[in-house]
């Protein structure tokens, strides 16, 4: 494994905003002193009078994003999680959500993998927070390929999107000839009977890992990516978990009101199957390198096997 | 429009925010109707609309980062030919398109919702950054209660606007003296404020809220200013216009009765008569 390509999707966000700022002239990208970080300077430096840095002023930023949607303009505005979806709550719930501007919100160092930074700066309740506003659309991509695809999907959609990206470098794992994006669709990666493990993020990855040992093991399991947090594949959750009986969900966010959240609401309404959620249990993240982090949550392929095999 | 042209419209929009919110047996008379001749100004005089088509791309904007005062915009809106002044007293109704904050979405000629304090700024500073990056000459105001002036968001928009000279911006502020809790300067002084718009980088006029020449010469100097924004500080009456509203804190956000209703229309009445005598 050790040849594996690996991207952070932060670079990936960066790259398809500079790519897509040439088909669409209507694209601008704001930032609050954080370009460097984002990555939106990679944008900034192909369209610079498109590239508006707000200063440190997440709220306001989200306001002229409001303001410059409604004469024309696809804003995209970028910040950590924390701030974005967190100090910016507010804001884009009633600037942007309200009013269903047709504004980006592009979320990077989202999770523990910020690492270092600790608990102030890792947010994992952003999904749990977009997610309730109606109207809005969460997308939590895996890998390069499907940020990138992403991207351009939430610029060619009319209405608000959350895009959550993340701060650590992450294998390439949609890297083949045949792989489709559609918004609200997830993408059953592998097929199984025994157990459903639906991921997202950089959780896929190691998802997928553990379906590797468990095989070894002897039990099948079919993995589900689910990038698109809401709307939810519902039909693809469900039919899944009517024929494998048991769900577990893995995610980089807490596991109240995120990917497992949403998985539980509608197999609870309209599927009851038992679900195991995998993520950020209801605490605060650490400071530390990301991968060890990552190993301590559990989050990473063994710890999902292990997880997996105890409920099973 | 003359003076006394605005006067008299001025009036008509007070009696239709009296309306609306005795309708409604709810919502916030006292600064809809110290604002009440700033609304008329913008929209009789002031502002390139057009209410036969309200989204006229190269229109100027208006954003009322006072949302709660929505019956004053309406009501200008409605006078202006917008929609139906008769439709006024659906406000705050189940299934009316007057929503109780300004919305976008339902309400003809609203350019923003609003209601959130301190957000309205923001987008209208959005707005002005549109017409910048497309080369366009449309225009954009705000109006800004003095109270609200306490939100840390006004002062992240001040900074942007007065950083990126964004001279096709007018700031309103609405300065009535009073907010929900009191005087604003005993809750928590937002004063002195044309000093900290200065500071900010703005041109500033500080006039009298309730003279239509006072307005009209702080807008024409909002006009030719170039380079940097511009910051209108009225001092205004909250509930001018209504006897027993005028100078009250306790009409911030409350309807009148049937008895009050009765009253106000009256002292409306009697305005309009005075105005038609004087001139």
């Amino acid at each position: 494994m050790a040849d594996v390509k690996k991207i952070a999707t932060r670079e990936s966000y960066g790259n398809a905003l500079a790519e897509c700022g040439k088909d669409f002239p209507d694209l601008v990208v704001l930032d609050a002193d954080l370009a460097g970080a984002t990555k939106t300077g990679i944008f900034q430096k192909a369209f610079p009078d498109r590239h508006i840095d707000c200063g440190i002023a997440e709220c306001n930023m989200t306001g002229i994003a409001a303001g410059l949607s409604t004469c024309g303009k696809i804003p995209f505005i970028s910040s950590f999680a924390m701030f974005a979806a967190g100090r910016n709550f507010e804001q884009v719930r009633n600037s942007i959500g309200y009013p269903h501007l047709n504004v980006k919100i592009g979320a990077t160092h989202a999770g523990i993998t910020v690492g270092e930074d600790g608990a102030t700066h890792q947010c994992n309740e952003d999904v749990a927070l977009m997610r309730t506003i109606p109207g809005m659309t969460v997308i939590v991509p895996s890998d390069d390929v499907e940020a990138k695809a992403a991207v351009r999907a939430a610029i060619e959609m009319e209405g608000p999107v959350y895009l959550r990206f993340g701060r650590a470098a992450v294998p390439v794992i949609n890297d083949r000839p045949d792989y489709k994006f559609e918004i609200g669709k997830g993408v059953t990666l592998k097929e199984g009977n025994d157990v459903t493990i639906i991921a997202s993020g950089i959780c896929v990855d190691s998802a997928l890992q553990a379906a590797e040992k468990l095989a070894a093991d002897g039990i099948s399991a079919e993995v589900i990516n689910i990038h698109t947090i809401k709307p939810l594949d519902e039909e693809l959750v469900i039919a899944s978990a009517k024929k494998t009986g048991k769900v577990v969900t893995v995610e980089e966010h807490s596991v109240i009101g995120g990917l497992g959240g949403a998985v539980c609401e509608v197999l609870s309404e309209k599927a009851p199957t038992p679900v195991l959620r995998i993520g950020v249990q209801d605490r605060f993240g650490e400071s530390g390198p990301a991968g060890e982090l990552v190993k301590k949550y559990g989050l990473d392929g063994e710890g999902v096997y292990n997880s997996v095999k105890a409920f099973i | 429009m003359t003076n006394t042209e605005l006067k008299i419209k001025a009036n008509e929009v007070r009696k239709g925010i009296i309306e609306g919110v005795h309708s409604a047996k709810a919502g916030h008379p006292g600064g809809s109707l110290s604002a009440a001749d700033m609304f008329t100004f913008l929209y009789f005089e002031e502002m390139n609309i057009d209410p036969k088509d309200p989204k006229k791309k190269d229109r100027d904007r208006f954003v009322l980062s006072k949302g709660h005062t929505a019956p004053g915009l309406y009501s200008a809106l409605a006078n202006r030919g917008y929609f139906p002044v008769e439709d006024l007293k659906t406000l705050r109704h189940l299934g009316s398109y007057l929503q109780g904050h300004p919305c976008m979405q339902e309400t003809p000629g609203v350019d923003m919702s609003s209601g959130s304090l301190g957000q309205g700024i923001s987008a209208a500073v959005g707005m002005a950054l549109a017409a910048k990056l497309d080369g366009s000459d449309y225009r954009v105001f705000t109006l800004l209660g003095d109270g609200e002036l306490q939100e840390g968001q006004v002062w992240e928009a001040s900074m942007f606007a007065g950083a990126k000279g964004l001279d096709n911006l007018v700031v309103i502020v609405d300065n009535n003296g009073l907010q929900i809790d009191g005087k604003v300067e005993d809750v928590c002084s937002v004063y002195p404020i044309a000093d900290k718009f200065k500071a900010f980088n703005f041109e500033t006029v500080e006039i009298n809220g309730h003279d239509f020449t006072e307005i009209r010469e702080a807008m024409q100097k909002a006009r030719q200013t170039k380079g940097k924004p511009t910051a209108i500080i009225m001092k205004t009456i909250k509930g001018k216009g209504v006897s027993f509203m005028e100078g009250q804190a306790g009409w911030h956000g409350k309807a009148p009765n049937d008895e009050e209703f009765a009253i106000a229309m009256a002292d409306l009445d009697k305005i309009a008569e005075q105005i038609s005598v004087s001139e």
